[in-house]
Order: structure tokens, then C-alpha cells, then sequence
């Protein structure tokens, strides 16, 4: 299969995906971030969502997650509908999922030790040796056993993330999500993390989304990776299928072309008469480079089926 | 200023009236769920409680001793010093313990409070606890609502008896004042239920009121350094004027 520009194949839509979203529609503050949105994340598998900054990775893991309803469309998640879940249900289902922030939101005040056993002593009356022995567990399979009475603030990054892996797998969800995960991590931390991811997929049956843009990462994990852009799924397919960049999407993206459909200029007033270099003709003229959100409606259109789109980019 | 821009800070102000009553009813629905987080309200008690005191205490003496001072120049004058244990008291017990207990509550705990929260919402805490199924009213802000309701009639208290302290030292003590004059005259003027508990049920008004605010402005900030700090000196401006126009509320309904 190769890099598709339509909603989800047969292929992607297993026979029970643990999460299915259709018809995506939100708008916030105005623009519109999804419109349209097809995607299916099957069970058992690494699922990457990818696509510039901007384009709604964050809040599609929102919508996930019942952090924020849609405006339209729907999203199920291991057959509950978000839009109509009530609340215990969804603190049900929250148990049940593993999410890893951008920035590990450890609880500052806590003890590593303490940060891990945070969601077993919320949920569960269990016996403090059982606790001390479950985390100690999930400690030493990111490597910071020792590190169980040190303070966040004693941490370096890739530690805290860890640690936060740690939190995030200590009641062995049925989901993980990964948010931006690699950020900001030196190489031998980026392999940990890579290594864990791995690790926790193929030995537990994790299934797994991971929201990053690093491609040569994703590339070493990923199952399957979608690609948003222009607030649908622009591309999706396997790391090597989207790499060989056969949609103007992909292409831009994954060859970090700086100009494409999606521009590298934020709409701006002529730049010569900006500068007082030149008067505009006719006045006052926008560049003709609208934000990647809200990219032109040809180009757009153009991306999605494949052919070239027009170079309407900020050094117009 | 434009009509149009003082329009909008109207309406922006009455927004943040009713965002701030509804996070009052949301806090008050999650009281029931938080008491399965007993040790983290008396943590939280001790913390906006025990750790006020020596602020609390040190300005009770000093403005008891004020008092004691300002009344027995002016009651000189009419040759009725023998009332200074009398005034004094039933202004602590009525008006000044409450208000200025819960003007120093809002900017030593209140702030703390603003603060705390505000951070916890900018580094994703507070998100990170409702995606572990934890909710963070019943396990941030409702025990620290109920500790500041708890913590500042007790801190009035405390305040209205280093006042009385305050001002018996410098009555008595350096006046000379008689001793038995200042306590006899205070125990037979002072009503227990209309001075003393009145005045305690203002200082729980006064309590709910300024954790409300403080935690409001803290769950509700910007998250941005900035943010934290907007949120923490609006957190002592405007719990300082609700207290203020409350007092004269629940003076009017008590009198």
C-alpha cells in the first residue's frame, strides 16, 4: 500500500479498532482544525500521528481522551461513544489509559516513587508492600530503580520523562498515549525511550499512538503513521510507504521541504512595502501564504489527490 | 478609554462573576468526593491554618495595641476609660478580628494558594490528574476549601485574643488602667451569641469567600508565568473588596 490520500483503507480499519473517529469537525477560537476527520487506531499496534506544528495533534489526543468533545463527528473508544459518555464512565476509561505529556507533568510536591504509586493509591486499596513492589517493577524497566526517592526537581529530562513512562504504564493500560515524546532528549535518552516504547508494545500488547514529529524516530516504532494536515488525514501508511513522499504532503513533510502546501511564511503585508522598499500596487496586498490550519482551499485540494500544488508561498 | 473597550470589560467582569460562582457550585458538589482525601484537607489545614499563625498573631497584638492606645486617648477626653475593655472587644469581636483575620488570610494563604494551583495548571498537573481518573477539585481545591473554612474563625479567634491581649498591655499594664475595671466591664457588655458567634460566622463567610477566589484564579490562569502572576495579585485585590463589601452585608443582616 502506498502513501493514501483518502480516509482510512480497509486495510487501516481492523474488524475491532480500539479507537474510530468519523467525520472529525472541531473549530477553536474560530478556525477550523478538523473538518472531516476518518481515522482508525487498531489494537495492539503503534499508531503515529504526525503533521506540522499547529495542525491539531495535541487536541485530537484531546478529543481522545474526552478532555474535549468535538463539535461534530464521532469518536469511539473501546466502544463507547465520548460525545454521550457520562462521567464515571469516563473516569473508567481514563483509568485505563496511559497518556504521556509533552512535558511529563510529574507532580512536583511527590517523590518519584510517589509520582508512580500516585495512580494505584487513587484507585486501589492495595496492601503498601504489593504498592512498593509494583513500582519498584515498573522503575526498573525505565532504569531509575535508584532514583525512586529523588525529587522531580533532582531530575534531569530524559529521567523525568521516563519516570513519567514509569506512571503512565504503572496500571498496565490497555492505551498509551505518547504526546511528543522525544522532544528535547539527547540521543542516548532517545533511544531509551525508543527502546521502552518498543519494549512495552511488544511485550504487553500495548496499543500505542504517538504524537512526534521526528520522523527518523517514528520510523523505528511505528506501525502505521497518519499524517493531518489541512484539518484531515492528508496521508497514512506505513513509515516506509509516507517516506518515499509520493503526495506534495508527504513529499514537503518528510524531505522538510521549507515551502509547499503547507507555507513556511504566516500571512504578512507585502514585504517590499513593508520595508518602505516599494509601494504596493493597488495598496495594501496579503501575501498570499495562509497558515497551515487554514492552507488554501486548492491547495488543499490539490495536495489531497495527489497532484502538485500551487507554490503560493510567503516569498510571494 | 473607548466606550467599546469599557463595554467589554464590563461584560468581562460579569463573565468572571458567574465562571467564578459556577466553579463555587462545582467545588461545593465535589466536597462529598473529596472526603476520601481526609489527610490532604488536614494537611491543607495545617498549611493555610498552623502556618498563618505567627502572621496572624504578631498583627493581633499590634493592632490590640493600637486600639488600646487610639480608644483610651479618646475615652480620656470623655473620662470614660473604665469602657476601653468593652470597646475594644466588641470592635475585635465584631468587625476587626473577622476582616483584617481574613485581609491577612488572603494574602498569606490565598496567594500561596493562586500560586500553587496556577503552577500545577501550567505544567499539565492538573490535566495529568484527570487523565488518571483523579479529580482534581475533590483532590486540589475542595480540601483546601474546606481548610480555609475551617482555619479562619480559628484564626479570628486567635487574632481577637492577642487583640484583647494587645490592648490589656497597653491599657493596664502601661496606662494604668485598673485590671479588674478592663475584664469585669468586657465580660458583662460582651454578648457571646450576638458578639462573639456572630463574628465567627463571618469569619467562615470570609473563609469560604477567600478560598473561592484564591482557588478560582489559580485553576482558571493563564498558563504562563504572567498568567500565575495576574491571577495571584487578583487573588489578594478582589478577595479584599469581596470581604470588605461582605462585611458590610452580613453586618446589615447581623446587626
Amino acid at each position: 500500500m502506498s502513501a493514501i490520500p483518502t480516509p482510512p483503507s480497509p486495510a487501516s480499519s481492523t474488524d475491532d479498532p480500539l479507537i474510530r473517529i468519523r467525520g472529525l469537525r472541531t473549530v477553536l477560537n474560530g478556525k477550523t482544525i478538523f473538518d472531516g476527520v476518518d481515522l482508525d487506531i487498531p489494537r495492539g499496534r503503534i499508531t503515529a500521528i504526525m503533521g506540522p506544528s499547529g495542525t491539531g495533534k495535541t487536541t485530537l489526543m484531546r478529543h481522545i481522551t474526552g478532555q474535549r468533545p468535538p463539535d461534530a463527528g464521532e469518536i469511539v473508544v473501546d466502544g463507547r461513544d465520548m460525545s454521550r459518555i457520562s462521567r464515571e464512565d469516563l473516569y473508567a476509561l481514563r483509568e485505563k489509559i496511559g497518556y504521556l505529556f509533552q512535558n511529563s507533568a510529574l507532580l512536583t510536591d511527590y517523590s518519584v516513587f510517589e509520582n508512580v504509586a500516585f495512580p494505584l493509591r487513587q484507585h486501589l486499596k492495595l496492601p503498601e508492600e504489593l504498592v512498593r513492589n509494583i513500582v519498584l517493577t515498573k522503575l526498573q524497566a525505565v532504569g531509575l530503580r535508584g532514583a525512586a526517592e529523588l525529587m522531580p526537581s533532582e531530575l534531569s529530562g530524559g529521567m523525568v520523562r521516563r519516570v513519567a513512562l514509569a506512571r503512565a504504564i504503572v496500571r498496565d493500560p490497555m492505551l498509551i498515549i505518547y504526546d511528543e515524546p522525544f522532544v528535547g532528549l539527547d540521543p542516548i535518552a532517545l533511544n531509551q525511550i525508543l527502546r521502552l516504547i518498543r519494549t512495552l508494545n511488544a511485550t504487553l500488547g500495548i496499543t500505542s499512538i504517538l504524537v512526534a514529529h521526528e520522523l527518523a524516530a517514528v520510523r523505528l516504532v511505528a506501525d502505521q503513521i497518519n499524517l493531518i494536515a489541512a484539518g484531515k488525514i492528508a496521508a497514512h501508511g506505513t513509515p516506509d510507504q509516507l517516506a518515499r513522499g509520493e503526495t506534495p504532503w508527504t513529499r514537503q513533510f518528510f524531505s522538510g521541504e521549507s515551502d509547499g502546501p503547507v507555507p513556511f511564511h504566516y500571512p504578512a503585508p507585502d514585504y517590499a512595502s513593508q520595508l518602505g522598499l516599494a509601494a504596493p500596487p493597488g495598496g495594501r496586498r496579503d501575501v498570499a501564504a495562509p497558515r497551515a490550519a487554514t492552507v488554501h482551499p486548492s491547495a488543499a485540494a490539490s495536495a489531497l489527490d495527489g497532484r502538485a500544488a500551487p507554490r503560493d508561498g510567503g516569498n510571494a | 478609554m473607548s466606550a467599546v473597550r469599557k463595554r467589554s470589560m464590563l461584560l468581562d467582569g460579569i463573565a468572571q462573576i458567574g465562571a467564578c460562582g459556577l466553579f463555587g457550585l462545582q467545588v461545593l458538589g465535589a466536597i462529598p468526593r473529596s472526603l476520601r482525601y481526609f489527610r490532604e484537607s488536614v494537611r491543607q489545614v495545617w498549611f493555610v491554618g498552623a502556618m498563618s499563625l505567627t502572621i496572624i498573631m504578631t498583627c493581633g497584638l499590634f493592632v490590640g495595641m493600637v486600639l488600646g492606645l487610639q480608644l483610651y486617648y479618646v475615652l480620656s477626653i470623655f473620662g470614660g476609660t473604665a469602657a476601653l475593655g468593652t470597646v475594644v472587644s466588641l470592635s475585635l469581636y465584631r468587625e476587626l478580628g473577622p476582616v483584617v483575620t481574613a485581609l491577612l488570610f488572603a494574602g498569606r494563604a490565598g496567594t500561596s494558594m493562586t500560586a500553587e494551583i496556577g503552577l500545577m495548571r501550567a505544567t499539565d498537573q492538573i490535566d495529568a490528574m484527570e487523565m488518571m481518573a483523579v479529580d482534581p477539585l475533590a483532590y486540589v481545591v475542595a480540601p483546601r476549601f474546606i481548610a480555609g473554612v475551617i482555619a479562619m474563625p480559628i484564626l479570628a479567634c486567635v487574632f481577637n485574643a492577642l487583640g484583647i491581649l494587645g490592648a490589656h498591655l497597653v491599657g493596664v499594664s502601661w496606662l494604668g488602667l485598673d485590671n479588674g475595671t478592663f475584664w469585669s466591664n468586657m465580660t458583662s457588655s460582651v454578648d457571646v451569641w450576638k458578639d462573639v458567634v456572630n463574628g465567627v460566622w463571618k469569619s467562615v463567610a470570609f473563609g469560604a469567600e477567600v478560598t473561592l477566589i484564591a482557588t478560582f484564579q489559580g485553576y482558571s490562569t493563564a498558563p504562563t508565568s504572567e498568567g500565575v502572576a495576574y491571577a495571584t495579585t487578583r487573588t489578594v485585590v478582589f478577595s479584599s473588596i469581596v470581604t470588605l463589601a461582605l462585611d458590610f452585608v452580613m453586618t446589615a443582616f447581623l446587626m
